[in-house]
């Protein structure tokens, strides 16, 4: 392979193991160098724990995502009562003229 | 003293007469400051709302209305919905947040008449099982202040236990409810997933989290279920189920009822003190002529890695939202994705980023069907094992945890040893079970509660109250209070 997946490359330190570096970017969150050497350490050994799955048979099982089949709950498409606007933007950070400010996007 | 009594009690009193909602929540109010200095069960409580709230309760009480929980004070984990009222899940990320509206939960607490009051500590976004995760400092134990509250609801244990409050609304994902429940000598009711409306709790994990109270008695707890509970349409995974009466169901014998002992959980890694507890408990069942018998839950070992896999992915995606954009606190970078990995990487705390690294692993490209596809046909294996138990008995009894409450700090940097320590709790929520925790004994040296758990089948609440209600009143752990 000439490129490197993006699978590839979450390889890099073990074969079971994580580049939490990597894995924080995707996740967007900043970590500090401390931050990240201790959770590289104890998410490996999370890592390592979680192998004993592999000792499960699940051949012919179909996956649980939700512990009841709910299926196709629906409501009517109604118009009803909505937060009020001023409400809404109320714990914003930045806002302005009913509006949330973000940093530009486009130059 | 109006404080120590618990609900059932004081709602006769309140209904005669004999005593105002307001003294109810004046004398919880003093409590509170005599006490929460030392245990730091709440993070936010306003004395004037609360009291507002009392006077307005004793004007419906003068006119006659006897509402369920007219004039109770009920405190609320920061997880959960008060509107006009901060809500910060114990995370810096919230910042100064305050709910413009009020969760399904707390809408059906006022509508029962209750003093909806006080914000209570947790581990960050209920990630924890020791309230250690707080951005604002731990719960201590009331038992013991080197000790811990367990989690993630500490503060709605402790300041039931310390009777700062007369029941308290908790979350649980893994144990949240249980464990701390045991931890600090309380009642806390799990109830099934669906059964109660999740609209306005913070999502941890969807899939898994449920609403329940903690309180100081069984039939509180019943009484609080009978509240809660019920189809919410803005809830869609709540359950379009009647409401049990399951306060009327509690006296009725026991006899005959079948309770399952599965042979897995009573084995290496359970402290004697609690194994020991345990048997007393077993006996005290069976003198009431509850038939005890062995079972197996085979898929018991791999319940924790499942949780742990299927949580955290859930979690990973459910966070996602905390961007520094709509609410809560912004750290500003030169562009959107700077400003976001800026306020996620400072407004959250270690373990809620160790478990959004190892969701966002589990579920990328390459690794989804190893981990994560994986952990979801296990819970199916775990969630088959009770219902096979379920045919043959009524309900199951084990421990909480497996060990008294520990000590703070004991823990805290091995997050792999904290995980282990849900080992009871975890699989009811992936089973989508009710469970309840009722306090069965004391470690001593020093002096903290055990607790053991019942699990029932799905929608099995009813049962379930009426095991835990013969067996307290059988005993009197529950009357014991912490030394403070």
């Amino acid at each position: 392979m000439a490129q490197p997946s993006a699978a590839r490359k979450l390889t890099r330190m073990t074969d079971t193991g994580m580049n939490v570096h990597q894995v924080a970017h995707l996740a967007r969150l900043e970590l500090t160098a401390a931050e990240a050497a201790a959770f590289q350490a104890q998410l490996q050994q999370v890592l390592e724990y979680v192998e004993k799955l592999k000792q499960v048979d699940i051949s012919g099982v179909e996956p649980t995502a939700h512990p009841f089949p709910l299926e196709n709950v629906t409501r009517p498409d109604e118009v009803r009562e909505s937060l009020p606007h001023a409400e809404a933007l109320q714990n914003a950070p930045a806002r302005s003229e009913g509006l949330f400010v973000v940093p530009k996007i486009v130059e | 003293m109006l404080h120590t009594s618990n609900i059932v009690d004081l709602r006769a009193r309140l209904h005669r007469r004999e005593v105002s909602a307001r003294e109810v929540m004046a004398s919880c109010l003093r409590r509170i400051e005599a006490v929460d200095r030392q245990l730091h069960a709440f993070l936010h409580v306003d004395a004037d709302d609360a009291l507002a709230q009392a006077e307005a309760a004793d004007r419906r009480l003068a006119a006659g209305e006897k509402l369920p929980l007219g004039g109770i004070p009920v405190a609320i984990k920061d997880a959960i919905a008060v509107r006009g009222h901060p809500l910060t899940c114990a995370s810096r990320i919230l910042g100064q947040f305050i709910s413009p509206y009020d969760a399904t939960v707390i809408e059906r607490l006022k509508a029962a008449g209750a003093v909806v009051f006080g914000r209570l500590n947790m581990d960050e976004f209920a990630m924890g099982s020791s309230t250690e995760n707080s951005a604002f400092g731990p719960t201590l134990n009331p038992w013991h202040p080197q000790y811990v509250a367990g989690g993630s609801s500490g503060g709605s244990a402790a300041a039931v236990a310390a009777d700062e409050c007369l029941a308290a609304l908790g979350s649980d994902t893994g144990g949240s409810i249980r464990q701390p429940a045991a931890f600090c000598g309380c009642v806390g009711l799990k109830p099934t997933y669906g059964r109660v409306s999740r609209y306005g709790l913070v999502a941890y994990a969807s899939s898994l989290d449920q609403i329940g109270p903690l309180t100081k008695t069984v039939a509180d707890a019943a009484l609080m279920l009978e509240v809660l509970a019920g189809h919410d349409p803005r809830d869609s995974t709540s359950a379009p189920r009647p409401v049990p009466a399951c306060s009327a169901a509690l006296g009725q014998p026991v006899k005959g009822l079948r309770v399952g002992l599965p042979k897995e959980y009573f084995v290496g890694g359970l402290e004697p003190v609690v194994k020991q507890a345990l048997a007393e408990a077993i006996r005290v069942l069976e003198s009431q002529g509850v038939e005890l018998r062995e079972i197996s839950l085979p898929h018991t070992e791999y319940a924790i890695a499942t949780y742990y896999i299927i949580a955290t992915a859930e979690a990973s995606a459910n966070l996602a939202r905390f961007d520094g954009i709509r609410y809560g606190r912004r750290v500003d970078g030169a562009d959107p994705l700077e400003l976001y990995c800026r306020t996620r990487g400072q407004g959250f705390g270690a373990e809620v980023k160790r478990r959004i690294i190892l969701g966002t692993y589990v579920l990328s490209s390459g690794y989804y069907d190893a981990y994560y596809l994986r952990a979801q046909k296990v819970r199916t294996l775990i969630r088959q094992d009770f219902l096979r138990a379920f045919e043959q008995v009524d309900a199951i009894l084990t421990p909480t945890a497996p060990t008294p409450p520990f000590r703070l700090g004991e823990k805290t940097a091995d997050p792999l040893q904290m995980y282990l320590t849900d080992i009871f709790t975890i699989s009811c929520n992936l089973a989508g079970l009710c469970g309840i925790s009722v306090p069965c004994g004391f470690a001593e040296h020093p002096r903290r509660p055990i607790g053991l758990q019942l699990l029932g089948p799905h929608f099995g609440e009813e049962t379930l109250l009426r095991l835990a209600y013969a067996y307290e009143q059988a005993t009197d752990w529950w009357r014991q209070k912490p030394p403070l």
